[in-house]
């Protein structure tokens, strides 16, 4: 018990230390070790990359395991009971919190969905858990903080968080319930309890651990490829390449980043470090992040495996529904950014 | 004759977990049958709210989560007969 603490605490500094010091090391690794002369588009592309990956791969797993320790402490069972007989509004804001740190992954959505409308959790509620879970993603939060600063990952979640409150709400007002299918409400499901049992604190951290390594090996590819697209980007593309395209001025081009993400099925591993760079040579911020939103918060994938259990005209006013909230975040960026 | 039911629509963990069930049983040599159920009804039916679900003989020991291996065959030792 206290060994491991103490192993974390040692960790934890030597993190610091290295992340600190990630600029000083890339310099020495890019022009004493390699020698490469400065300034060339070469150069710019592989300091870009050499600088970003061990970053952002730090990040990620710093967020990772706080975020895994965090949801050691909730379960969907225990979210469920939290949200029973909670009223539209209070029920949606709170549904959409306990999305985002409510352990859940997207192939469960239909077991948690069915499971929160049989008892008796309204539509409305359950909507807004489903899209602020996979919507608020800790590693999209972290690539966020790390390429773009806080104020860009705190805005990103407080609105995320908004479209989920709203969109849930929305769809709770229409009462569209007679669109799910109606063999849900038919099937009588068992109340399991499972015992609580009493987690040490080490266990939770055990729990942490096993959160890196699940995530870390499923998304790091995903990471290094889109931060070489982005060093390319970086070091060959002119400065404002993008600004016709993605710029402040082209008005459609927020609708239409939404459109061509909402098929699009990527993480947002793979998807932040292209934008950033797009970003970089004039695409908007308002513009990104509505395409960026579109992709990872409504999948089509996802709306496939919802189909089974809903009606097509309720997918339609969800889709509709979130996929208008983050249109209005864009434009909504692109004006505060102005 | 001890039943072990998988509750899973294929997801990634659903399949670990059934393979780990499967490496338990045999190298344990306990005297259990593995059943995977894939049917969205028949998962609700259960009251699990996150899959994999785990079932030994009748009774729901965990949702949603992938043991450790040894936990899984405490898990089964102490729910079989």
């Amino acid at each position: 018990m206290q060994n491991k603490i103490l192993i974390l605490s040692v960790f934890i500094l030597l993190w610091i230390l290295i992340y600190l010091n990630l600029n000083a090391l890339t310099d020495f690794i890019v022009y004493s070790i390699i020698g490469l002369e400065k300034h060339t588009h070469l150069t710019n592309a592989i300091w870009f990359f050499i600088f970003e990956v061990p970053k952002v791969l730090m990040l990620l797993i710093l967020v990772v395991f706080g975020v895994g320790i965090i949801r050691s402490y909730f379960s969907p069972e225990r979210t469920r009971k939290m949200l029973g007989g909670k009223s539209l509004f209070a029920g949606n804001v709170l549904a959409s919190s306990l999305g985002v740190v409510t352990p859940f992954c997207s192939c469960s959505a239909i077991p948690l969905f069915l499971g929160f409308v049989q008892s008796g959790v309204p539509l409305g509620v359950t909507f807004s858990f489903l899209i602020a879970a996979p919507m608020i993603n800790e590693v999209a939060l972290v690539l966020l903080f790390g390429l773009f600063g806080w104020k860009t990952a705190l805005l990103y979640a407080s609105t995320g968080l908004l479209i989920a409150i709203i969109a849930g709400y929305v769809i709770g007002k229409l009462k569209l319930e007679r669109f799910v299918e109606s063999w849900v409400y038919e099937t009588k499901a068992k109340q399991v309890e499972f015992i609580e049992e009493k987690i040490l604190f080490t266990e939770r951290i055990d729990t942490g651990i096993a959160a890196v390594k699940e995530i870390v090996a499923k998304v790091w590819i995903y990471i290094v490829i889109g931060i070489a697209v982005g060093a390319g980007i970086h070091g060959y593309v002119p400065e404002n390449f993008m600004a016709s395209l993605m710029g402040k001025s082209a008005w459609w081009s927020v609708p239409l980043s939404v459109l061509i993400g909402i098929p699009m099925y990527s993480n947002a591993a793979g998807i932040i470090p292209i934008v950033q760079a797009l970003l970089e040579k004039g695409a908007s911020l308002g513009t990104v992040l509505a395409f960026m939103m579109s992709v990872i918060g409504l999948s089509l994938p996802e709306t496939i495996i919802l189909k089974k259990v809903l009606k097509i005209q309720l997918i339609g006013v969800f889709v509709g529904v979130v996929g208008l909230g983050i249109i209005i975040v864009g434009y909504l960026f692109n004006f505060i950014f102005a | 004759m001890n039943v072990i039911k998988v509750y899973g629509s294929g997801c990634a963990n659903c399949k670990r977990l059934e393979a780990m069930c499967t490496e338990v049983i045999q190298e344990n040599n306990f005297d259990a049958s593995i059943e995977k159920v894939t049917d969205l009804q028949e998962i609700m039916k259960t009251g699990i709210l996150s899959t994999p679900g785990l079932e030994i003989n009748g009774k729901m020991i965990s949702s949603g989560k992938l043991p450790t291996k040894s936990t899984l065959v405490h898990w089964i030792q102490d729910n079989i007969n």
